[in-house]
């Protein structure tokens, strides 16, 4: 089974925001950048269902020439390839711009399944994979928690999470694109020898013009959507912070939550 | 002919309190544009549902109903709204944001060419143009986006952004959404659904809650959060990465795909505040946040905060409570 994983690098989200200078973003300065938690178990369910089929997984991401980082760890982890949409033109895209260009990208080769985290955690629209599945025009699902290849090697059994603690069980046939949820699986470590290997495998770059598109359908130019402000959110009434060391504040907090808030 | 739409999702053929809020969102919208908004309902015997969205102050309610739509796929939904929506051109289609509308809607709007601006928690009109609000970052960040370009635009609302019961009351005419539903096909087989957890434990009527957080650090780290809930009588919660980590079974899970509570006291530790979890929780009477990160989005809804490392604060805080209680 050949298998194409789509990833997203973003900001590790332990990490401390600042808004960016011009307010639309956040500074990016010194902020350390991790592949999206989604995308990781995406592409461990993708490695181990071709190994388990004897394939092979290609990675695609798009972004600055940091991203390389991101496929570089892929790579280490056990795919056979990287590409990288690696031009400004597609910087600032939304999920329209961003689902159209990988698919694109994805199109040029033949995959079995696409696989790609459900939400990214830095502009969350939950949506590239979907509109990717809509380029290729192959069946979807989003917010995957298991997925077998059944018998024949036809169809898939897909797992999607449905609200109030319920899964749904559905057949799609292939090539399909499955957009993972996080906790579908137990993401692996990379190991030394495939941290060595990667050093050897292939990062190919590609720009607009490779896969067929006008630079602007894609990026900025491609979107809908238009960022104008960040900002954190208004704290409302918002917490009253008890200060002090711990046993200091934890007191303070018993005697709110008895005099004031009376719920102990 | 433009207008605003809004797509409703049924549940056992009733209307659910989240596709109330999209009514009340359109209603909304279409009210600072100077119209009224219509609504749409697919399904299978829906008439019920109709009826009770017919109420409601809409200049008109399409209903598809019949066998091809008695079980939601993705390929159903669009073959069945792909053609409506290219055929009326609405300004703005309003979903409720459920994983069932995040499932298709991104496809449908591929699919026609409509702009997506999917989970906003508000808009503005700002001189003539709308501004509409989402959370980015988890939630840690609130953006304000502008929709650039001509053409509909799908817009789904997330769950207590608008209130439900702020639906305004009226009478509106039904009638069939324009769409053969001979040419609707699913594009994926259901075989079942089933429950995630084998045993249940009900947070639901829980007095009291602790939740943790990924700020934890590992399920060798949840003494303290036991002891902690010893002392105060509670059950122990979790945001999602707790459960994804395998740290506590996902029984535990509150949150938009875990469970939804609401008890007299709510202690988040190490919960930074993703909007996903905020709807399991935003319901509990008094909300307690411990984060060593003074900028969580959690300390914007809680209560009380303490700004600190919760390894330190939770035993400390168990002490006090035994104190308290002598």
């Amino acid at each position: 089974m050949r298998v194409a994983v789509c990833l997203k690098q973003v900001p590790d989200t332990e990490a401390r925001l600042r808004v960016a200078r011009d307010g639309r973003w956040v500074d990016e300065e010194d902020l350390p950048f991790v592949i999206n938690e989604s995308d990781e178990y995406a592409l461990e369910e993708g490695l181990a269902l071709a190994e388990k089929s004897g394939g092979e997984v290609v990675v695609f991401s798009l972004g600055l020439e940091r991203v390389r980082e991101a496929l570089r760890k892929a790579l280490a982890l056990g795919a056979a390839r990287a590409v990288h949409l690696k031009d400004p033109a597609f910087l600032g895209g939304d999920a329209l711009a961003n689902g159209r260009a990988l698919a694109a990208a994805v199109g040029r080769e033949e995959f079995d399944l696409v696989l790609t985290g459900s939400q990214s955690d830095d502009a969350g629209y939950g949506a590239t994979g979907s509109v990717l599945a809509g380029w290729l025009g192959w069946p979807h699902a989003w917010l995957v928690m298991g997925v077998a290849v059944e018998e024949g090697g036809k169809t898939l059994r897909v797992t999607r999470e449905m609200e109030s603690g319920k899964n749904e069980i559905v057949r799609l046939p292939l090539p399909a694109v499955l957009e993972i949820q996080a906790g579908i699986n137990h993401p692996r470590y990379a190991s030394l020898k495939g941290i060595m290997a990667a050093k050897k495998k292939e990062i190919a770059e590609v720009g607009p013009a490779e896969l067929g598109l006008e630079a602007g359908e894609v990026g900025a130019a491609g979107s809908r959507l238009e960022i104008v402000a960040v900002a954190f959110p208004e704290s409302g009434a918002g917490a009253q912070i008890l200060e002090g060391d711990a046993a200091t504040a934890a007191k303070a907090l018993v005697e709110k939550l008895q005099k004031e808030a009376r719920v102990l | 002919m433009a207008g605003i739409w809004v797509v409703l999702q049924l549940r056992d053929g009733q209307v659910p309190r989240i596709s109330w809020e999209a009514v009340t969102a359109a209603q909304r919208l279409a009210a600072a544009r100077g119209t009224k908004a219509e609504a749409v309902l697919l399904g299978k015997d829906i008439g019920g549902a109709s009826e009770q969205v017919a109420k409601t102050d809409l200049a008109r309610v399409h209903v598809a109903d019949g066998e091809a739509l008695a079980s939601y796929t993705p390929g159903a939904w669009r073959g069945a709204l792909a053609p409506a929506v290219r055929a009326a051109a609405p300004d703005f289609v309003v979903f409720p944001h459920t994983y069932q509308t995040v499932d298709f809607m991104p496809r449908l709007a591929q699919e026609v060419g409509a702009g997506l601006l999917p989970e906003v928690t508000g808009f503005e009109d700002e001189g003539g143009e709308l501004l509409w609000r989402r959370p980015i970052m988890g939630g840690k960040l609130q953006a304000r986006v502008r929709v650039k370009g001509g053409g509909t635009v799908f817009v789904s609302v997330q769950s207590g952004a608008f209130p439900g019961d702020g639906v305004a009351a009226g009478e509106a005419p039904v009638g069939a959404l324009e769409v053969d539903l001979a040419a609707v096909r699913p594009d994926r087989e259901i075989l079942g659904v089933e429950d995630v957890a084998g045993e249940k434990v009900d947070l639901t009527k829980a007095d009291v809650i602790v939740a943790v957080g990924r700020g934890i650090g590992g399920a060798d780290k949840l003494g303290p959060v036991e002891e902690l809930a010893r002392a105060l009588g509670a059950e122990i919660g979790a945001s999602r990465p707790v459960i994804d980590n395998g740290w506590l079974p996902r029984d535990r899970q509150i949150g938009s795909s875990g469970q939804t509570v609401a008890p007299r006291l709510y202690i988040a530790a190490g919960i930074s505040g993703a909007i996903q979890h905020l709807v399991g929780m935003k319901g509990s009477s008094v909300v307690v946040a411990i984060n060593k990160d003074p900028g969580a989005p959690i300390f914007t809804i809680a209560d009380y905060g303490i700004v600190g490392d919760l390894h330190e604060i939770l035993p400390a805080l168990t002490e006090a409570i035994r104190a308290a209680k002598g």
